[in-house]
Order: C-alpha cells, then sequence, then structure tokens
C-alpha cells in the first residue's frame, strides 16, 4: 500500500513489512480496534494488526479457520435497509438531528452529498475527507452527509484507516452516523448490540477529533470530557439507526459515547507501542505465508506456528467470538493447561495457580491428607490454594453423600 | 462461577468429560415435553426459517418458511406451527385438580369458601438454548397482537384465531422462563450447566453440541472421544463441500449453509414459483399442473436440507433429555412444579376471559410485581436447591453461610423461671468455617418441625450452638427432636423459609412517582401494518 505521504518509511514500517511478507496489508477496521481495545494486553494480536497481516489466512494456515463469516441473507438486507435510508432523502436522520442540535424546524435544510472518491486508496480518501470536512464546517448554515468518508487513526504507532457509515455536518460540527441492522423493539434495542454499536462509534467520534485537531494544525485535547470547540469536531452523542419493530423503517436513537471514548482512549493509550513489540521479536521472524503462483501458502505449518508462539498472547474464551486466531491460541491454552481456558475470571479466583495441574494438585492435597485448614496455613499454602482444598474436601464429601443416595451411580 | 464449581471444570478438562455439579435433578422434566428447534432467517429481527418441533423423538414435525421475505409465508408457518403448539398447550386445560380456600369478600369482609381450579399438569416446551427462547419472545411479540376474521376490524391480512393465540402463549412462557426455578420453557445448555461442568468456559458451554461432547462421544467422530477435542471437532469439522458436521443448534445457521444450501434452494423454489405464477395466468392447466409440481419438488428439496439442519439438534436435546432423566428428582421439584401449574392455570384463565393480549410494555406496578416474584423466587430456589443437594448446601458451607458437622455433645439446660423450657447445647464438630458470632441464629436443615438455634461459640474445628425451638411444650423435649451424640446435623446461616415481600398496590392506586395508574386504551395493538 502506498504510505509515501508519512514520509520516508521507518525501520520499523519496514519490518512491520517483513512480517507481513508479500501479502497485501490489511487495514484495521473499527470493528477490530474495538475487539483490540477490548483486550490490550494480547501482544500477539497488537502485532499482527500493526502489520496489517491478513488473521484470517493466517488461521486458516495454522490449521484452525476462524468461524466467522456472514450469510447472504444479512447482507442483503443490510443493503436494502441502507438503501431505504437514502431513498428517502436520508430524512430519518434529519429529524433526530434538528431536535438533537437544537434547529428550528421551519430551517429549510437541503442535504449536500459531496463525491468522497470512493474507488481511490486509502491515504487520498483521507485528504479527501478532511478536505469535505473543512468545507463543510466553514458554513454552519448549511447540512453536508459525508457518505463512508475514511479516517485516519495511530494506533499503537501505526495508522489505522476507518470507515464510518456517514458523517453528517452542520453548524461547524459533524455527528457520527452508524448503521446497524438489529432492531429497536418496543422502543428499547438489545444492550450487549447498543454497547458493541456505541465502541464501534467511539472510535470513530477519536479519529474525527484527531482530523479536527489536524484541520486546526494542534493535537487533540486528552480529557475526554472537553467537548472540541475546534470547526468540524465531532459531537460526543452519536446517531444509531435501526429498523423500528419488525418493520424496514430506520428510525434514529441519539447515543452518547462518551464514556466508550474514554474507555477506548486509555486502552488504545495502554496498548504496548509497536516497536517495543518489534524489539522483543527475534530476527528473522515472519509471517509470511509464501504464496506460490497459484495463491496457495507453501509456509510449512510448523514454521509459520514458531513464527507466531514468538510473540505471546493473552487468551480468553471471549477471543474466540473476536479474534481470528481464537481457536488457534485456544488449543495453545489447553496444551499449556493454561487456567485461562476455563474463563478470566477463574485465573482471578486460583491465584498464583497458573496451570491445571498445579490447581489440581493443590486440591488433591487438602482431599487426600484430610488436612485441618489451620495445619494446611502452617505447610505454608497460600490462600487460594488453601480454598481450593477446602472445596475439594467438601465437594468429595458432598459426592460421596450423593452419590450413596444414587445408589453408589456416579 | 464459585470456586467449587470452577474445581468440577479443573477435574473435567483432567477427566475430558463432564462432571456433576448435582446429586439430583433441580428441574421438574414432563411425562411429554415438546421439544422446539427454531431457526431463524439471517438479517432480520426474529424472521422464523424453520422449527423442527413434537412430543415424540421418533416423530418430529418441520414447518419452514419458504421465502424468509414473503411475509405472506410467514403467516402461514405462524399459523402451521400454531395449529401444532396451541392444541398441545390446551391438552392440559382439562385435567383440573379443586382447591378450596377462602376469599375476603370486598364490600363485608366476610371470608367467604370457594373452590378454584388448579390444572393437574402443565406443559413444558424445551428449546437447545437461551437463544432459542430469545427467539421465541420474539414470535410471541410479533403474533400475539395480530388481528383475527373474528376482530370487529380484521385489516388486511386476518390471521387464524390460533396464531394470536400461540402469541400469547409464547409471551407467556418466555416470561415465565425468567423466573428462577420454573420449568415449563427450558433451554437444554442451561439445563445440563446446572448440573454438569465441563472442561470448557461458559461462553463455549453455549454450543449444545460442543457441550454434549462433553458426555458422550458426537455422533460420526472416529475415534470415539469425549472432551476438548470432541468439543472442537463438533464446532468447526467440516465436509468435503465446507459445510459444518454438526450444524449449530440455531436460532442463527451457519453463513457458510446459507450461502451454499439455503440461498441456492430459495432460489430454485422462487423459480418454480414464478413459473407457476406465469402458468396461472395464462390459464393453461397443462403447464398449471407442471408447474405445480415444480413448486412441490422445490419445496420438498427445502425441507430436505432444513431438516438436515435441525435434525442432530433434535436429537441432542433428547439425548439431553436422557442424561437429565438419569438424575433422581429433587425433593422441592413438586413444590416448583406447582408454581408453573399455577401459572399455567391463570394465563388459561386469563386467554378464557377474553382478556387483551400482554402489553408491550408492562405497567409500573406489574413490572415491580414481577421483579419482587423473581427475587422471592430466586431465594426459594437457593433455599431448596440447598436442602435437595449435599453439593449445593456445599456451596453454601464454602461461602461460611452454614455447616455441617458431627454432635459430639449434648449439654442439657433449661430457661429460668415458673414453666422451664428445654434450650439444651450442642457441641458439633466441623471442619467449616461459618461466618458467625456468637449469639447469631442459625436454622438446622431438614428439621420437622423448623428448628432455631443461636451460636454460643464458634472455634475453628469445633461450635456449640444453643436450641431454641422446635422441641415440643413441655419440659422435656420431644422425643427425637434434639440430636444425640453421633447424629450429623447442618446449621444454616439463612433462614429457611423466605419473607415476603411487602405487598404493591393495585394497579389503580399506582402513585404518581410511578406514572400513576395506567391509562386504558394507550397500548393500542397495532396489526399488519408493522408486518410490511
Amino acid at each position: 500500500m502506498n504510505v509515501s505521504h508519512l514520509g520516508q518509511a521507518s525501520p520499523s514500517l519496514r519490518r512491520l513489512s517483513e512480517l507481513r511478507g508479500s501479502a497485501p496489508q490489511r487495514s484495521l477496521d473499527a470493528r477490530a480496534l474495538a475487539a483490540l481495545a477490548a483486550n490490550p494486553g494480547c501482544r500477539r494480536r497488537a502485532l499482527l494488526d500493526a502489520a496489517g497481516v491478513d488473521k484470517t489466512a493466517l488461521a486458516d494456515r495454522l490449521g484452525r479457520p476462524a468461524p466467522f463469516g456472514q450469510s447472504p441473507f444479512a447482507i442483503r438486507r443490510g443493503l436494502q435497509f441502507e438503501s431505504r435510508l437514502k431513498r428517502d432523502g436520508y430524512a430519518v436522520l434529519l429529524e433526530p438531528l434538528r431536535r438533537m442540535l437544537g434547529v428550528p424546524e421551519e430551517e429549510v435544510a437541503s442535504l449536500a452529498v459531496p463525491d468522497l472518491l470512493p474507488s481511490q486508496s486509502p491515504a487520498v480518501r483521507t485528504e479527501r475527507t478532511l478536505a469535505a470536512l473543512a468545507e463543510a464546517a466553514a458554513d454552519p448554515a448549511s447540512w453536508t452527509l459525508l457518505d463512508h468518508p475514511m479516517l485516519r487513526l495511530q494506533v499503537a504507532g501505526s495508522p489505522a484507516y476507518l470507515e464510518p457509515d456517514a458523517v453528517v455536518v452542520h453548524g461547524g460540527r459533524c455527528t457520527v452516523v452508524e448503521i446497524k441492522s438489529f432492531p429497536v423493539l418496543d422502543g428499547s434495542a438489545d444492550p450487549a448490540k447498543v454497547g458493541a454499536a456505541a465502541r464501534q462509534a467511539a472510535v470513530y467520534v477519536l479519529a474525527l477529533q484527531e482530523a479536527a485537531a489536524r484541520l486546526a494544525g494542534g493535537v487533540p485535547s486528552a480529557d475526554p470530557y472537553a467537548v472540541q470547540e475546534l470547526p468540524g469536531a465531532p459531537e460526543l452523542t452519536v446517531l444509531l439507526v435501526c429498523p423500528q419493530d419488525f418493520s424496514n423503517r430506520p428510525v434514529a436513537m441519539p447515543v452518547d459515547v462518551r464514556r466508550e471514548l474514554s474507555t477506548t482512549r486509555r486502552q488504545l493509550s495502554r496498548m504496548t507501542g509497536v516497536e517495543q513489540l518489534l524489539a522483543a521479536l527475534p530476527e528473522g521472524v515472519t509471517f509470511d505465508l509464501a504464496r506460490d503462483d497459484s495463491g496457495a501458502p507453501t509456509r510449512p505449518v510448523e514454521e509459520l506456528a514458531e513464527a507466531v508462539s514468538t510473540v505471546p498472547a493473552a487468551y480468553g474464551p471471549e477471543c474466540i467470538s473476536t479474534c481470528e486466531l481464537g481457536f488457534h491460541c485456544r488449543s495453545q491454552a489447553r496444551c499449556a493447561g493454561a487456567v485461562e481456558q476455563l474463563g478470566r475470571g477463574v485465573r482471578g479466583e486460583l491465584g498464583s495457580l497458573r496451570t491445571v495441574e498445579a490447581a489440581l494438585a493443590a486440591a488433591e492435597r487438602g482431599v487426600e491428607q484430610g488436612l485441618e485448614p489451620a495445619l494446611l496455613a502452617e505447610l505454608g499454602l497460600d490462600e487460594a490454594s488453601e480454598r481450593l482444598a477446602y472445596a475439594a474436601r467438601l465437594r468429595a464429601e458432598a459426592l460421596a453423600v450423593g452419590g450413596a443416595r444414587l445408589g453408589g451411580v456416579r | 462461577m464459585s470456586l467449587l464449581s470452577t474445581l468440577a471444570r479443573l477435574e473435567a478438562v483432567r477427566g475430558q468429560r463432564a462432571e456433576p455439579l448435582a446429586t439430583v435433578r433441580h428441574r421438574h422434566l414432563s411425562e411429554r415435553p415438546m421439544v422446539l428447534v427454531p431457526l431463524a432467517a439471517a438479517g432480520e429481527a426474529g424472521a422464523p426459517l424453520a422449527v423442527l418441533l413434537g412430543t415424540d423423538r421418533d416423530a418430529p414435525r418441520l414447518h419452514l418458511v419458504p421465502q424468509p421475505l414473503n411475509r405472506t409465508q410467514r403467516s402461514e408457518f405462524l399459523a402451521a406451527m400454531a395449529a401444532d403448539v396451541v392444541p398441545y398447550l390446551e391438552s392440559f386445560n382439562e385435567q383440573v385438580e379443586l382447591l378450596e380456600g377462602s376469599e375476603k369478600d370486598p364490600v363485608s369482609g366476610e371470608k367467604l369458601p370457594v373452590v378454584r381450579e388448579l390444572c393437574a399438569d402443565a406443559p413444558q416446551l424445551i428449546v437447545p438454548n437461551a437463544a432459542g427462547v430469545a427467539h421465541l419472545a420474539l414470535l410471541g411479540r410479533s403474533t400475539r397482537f395480530r388481528r383475527t376474521a373474528e376482530d370487529p376490524d380484521p385489516g388486511e391480512y386476518p390471521a387464524p384465531t390460533r396464531v394470536p393465540l400461540l402469541g400469547r402463549w409464547l409471551t407467556h412462557l418466555t416470561d415465565r422462563a425468567q423466573v428462577p426455578g420454573s420449568s415449563m420453557l427450558l433451554a437444554m445448555t442451561g439445563l445440563l450447566s446446572r448440573h454438569w461442568a465441563t472442561g470448557q468456559s461458559n461462553l463455549e458451554d453455549q454450543h449444545l453440541a460442543a457441550r454434549l461432547a462433553w458426555h458422550l462421544p458426537p455422533e460420526g467422530m472416529e475415534p470415539a472421544v469425549t472432551g476438548a477435542v470432541a468439543a472442537e471437532w463438533v464446532e468447526s469439522a467440516r465436509d468435503a463441500d465446507g459445510l459444518l458436521r454438526c450444524p449449530p443448534a440455531g436460532p442463527a445457521t451457519d453463513p457458510k449453509f446459507d450461502e451454499r444450501v439455503l440461498a441456492p434452494a430459495i432460489l430454485r423454489h422462487d423459480a418454480a414459483v414464478a413459473v407457476w405464477e406465469q402458468a396461472d395466468a395464462s390459464r393453461d392447466a397443462v403447464q398449471e399442473r407442471r408447474a405445480a409440481g415444480l413448486v412441490e419438488r422445490a419445496r420438498a428439496e427445502l425441507a430436505r436440507v432444513l431438516l438436515a439442519a435441525t435434525l442432530p439438534t433434535w436429537h441432542d436435546v433428547w439425548r439431553g433429555v436422557d442424561l437429565l432423566r438419569g438424575l433422581p428428582p429433587a425433593g422441592h421439584l413438586p413444590d416448583r412444579w406447582e408454581g408453573d401449574r399455577w401459572s399455567f392455570t391463570m394465563h388459561r384463565d386469563r386467554v378464557a376471559a377474553g382478556e387483551p393480549p400482554q402489553p408491550r410494555r408492562d405497567d409500573a406496578v406489574t413490572a415491580a410485581r414481577k421483579l419482587a416474584q423473581r427475587e422471592r423466587e430466586q431465594a426459594k430456589l437457593e433455599i431448596q436447591e440447598a436442602l435437595d443437594d449435599p453439593l449445593a448446601m456445599a456451596e453454601r458451607r464454602l461461602a461460611g453461610e452454614a455447616f455441617a458437622g458431627e454432635v459430639v455433645d449434648v449439654v442439657p439446660e433449661w430457661t429460668q423461671g415458673k414453666s422451664p423450657k428445654p434450650r439444651p447445647l450442642l457441641v458439633v464438630r466441623t471442619g467449616d468455617r461459618p461466618h458467625a458470632d456468637p449469639g447469631r441464629e442459625v436454622y438446622r436443615a431438614h428439621a420437622e418441625p423448623a428448628q432455631r438455634a443461636e451460636i454460643v461459640s464458634a472455634e475453628p474445628g469445633e461450635v456449640v450452638v444453643r436450641l431454641l425451638s422446635g422441641m415440643g411444650r413441655r419440659k422435656d423435649p420431644e422425643p427425637g427432636s434434639v440430636p444425640a451424640v453421633g447424629d450429623q446435623v447442618v446449621f444454616t446461616l439463612f433462614e429457611l423459609s423466605p419473607r415476603q415481600s411487602a405487598p404493591l398496590p393495585e394497579p389503580a392506586d399506582t402513585p404518581w412517582t410511578h406514572g400513576g395508574p395506567p391509562v386504558v386504551g394507550e397500548d393500542s395493538p397495532a396489526g399488519a401494518d408493522e408486518w410490511e
């Protein structure tokens, strides 16, 4: 991909491109960023994403393909819904926006939709979006809709390109519009889905704050609750557009994303800088699949798995639903007998006992020796092991009683 | 997750098979449950695609929507499903018990004897997972306001009478499923999770077939093993066409299945219908017959692929039922099932009385009542499970809310005064560490009648309690009411009968802080309009 606008490729960018090999760069999208922010401790994912490695292809080659996919029905319905929104001239957006921004109803609003060069490269589109945003923000009376604009956000030292569904500019300020396919039923929507949409929208707001700061020639304020007063700055409330009830009719609701914004900002700042990740990497490691002319990967699987394992992962069962490498990391966690395979909370419960084997050994000591709790403490077992031994004793006793009732059958 | 269930999971990892979390079955299982495996069309909320249902494991019936976007076909599907499910639900209407009670006359305040009906049994629906329950709730919401031909204003597309009835029942059942310990609508994954631990996380346990792979080797897997390897095979093994060997338990289908199997089959059906419509318009009898045959074949093909997508889950649900039937029923099951029977009877009466469907949103009093009921039932469930199951009691002992042990000494003592009452001291040897200070009231489990005691001293290894009640009225305790030396006893720090919550006002007396009395007629039922 063309990165010339960043000037001379830095050593770390060169190293990242080596990691990727000959494959084209995958740019981070908001969904991936939100997933990354949910697990900021995972160096494996951070590095692979920064290098733009195609994780789906990588997971395929490692023998544990990602289970993700979208049904053609869902895609078709999503497109239908978006086209319906456009057909009505975005009327459904204007009304709630007007109310949110406090614009009187009699004010005539004709929506300008500038061309954002959708077929160009991300870098060109980003510049074009910036120009359109500046232009729209300059005239406070106009209404402008930026359809699928392109924004850039620096994440752990590497650029991510983001494409919100739409951004509406009016009165010198802009509002992120997020179009989703889950319904608003009797005035309320699934809170988990609204939360995910808000986290995603927060990433866009963050990128727009950076864009506005770039337009004004400064850096964005670090205070998450500070409202930017710059022209073109984003509102901290976004518009979520969903189908109403069981119909195809769109309905828009304002969602305050200040909390998600501060969370995302903090999580992203906590992410280990890409330089640091690269520094910890052994010489010569690459995730290149070495595809042959027909596009089939030729890199030996063991070698590739070896390369992946040089970067530590922070696996938790949630990864399976958000990360392409989830199944791969799970099998590694299982091989190592890590207690995280049972859930992140389990690790806190078991304290310093990090493997299934160690935990079971601690539990067995309590059962076999029939030790009194006070004695266990004297043996120097820590609190977690002591409690586990106590639990094991109770469990064995209860199963013996229950087993007797079951007639010896367990 | 408690430490005890974490321990069970660790053991399951070691043994690569499910480990018990209960020694008895804590949910009622009907003699004649109806199993439903619903599928939803992707991309649209609650759009039904198919359902496989029935009460006989060897004879499931499939209903399907050939073109999920077609609202007429969707209505036909719902009518067919209603014609199948509603008679099952109503088959429990007739057999009743007559209970004599009394009711206060609102005018005179006198107590009048009344005879109330209670249905002798109630229906039970079992779906594969929690998402299945949510899907039934959506179906209920989308059908209970449908207008029928009997309505004064039937609208453009009147539905058969049973369709809104199905919606009301589904709404009632999914609502009832929120009540802790209820068994009228159950999700199989939840049932299995309550009784067994697997060596994987809660998240992965939501996949019914993967969860079952910790109990039984999955069908078609070589070599036949249980555990993580089997679960992963179930989650991800695909055949030569790229389709999952074990289709997901729904309601969402595998996107690959949608793309490679379902979409082409729907397309062929659409094409056949188009040909048939053309022939129908040209009034060519021969062509029409041929086209009708085409439509029939296309529909049969759709039925075949949808049956293949639901049948494995159907069998999985029944396998789960078998596993659960292997456990002896808990002692308090009839008590909780009676609550379900009351719930069923009352809804039956509301339907018979011609009351309107449940509103879109509950008014303040109804919502508060439901919450209070769920809290009460939760407390009751926790107590009953602890009494029924030593493993559940172990959870409470680990939390310091109960202690069990052997009586090593009994010291008879009496109250001072004119008529002395027995107040014996029990010395209990226990390894448990109850969070108990002297003076704290405790309750003896499994005592008949109920027995209270107070902590006199609690040292590690030994707790001394003084019995306060349940020993009769005389100077000497009733025989058998005081444990003897060598007896095993269990005392709990929590009360063994849940407290009644304060009564709530009638809806008409809703205070203004909660929106005031509900306005009648505000919630006009919508008919066909929201389907377009």
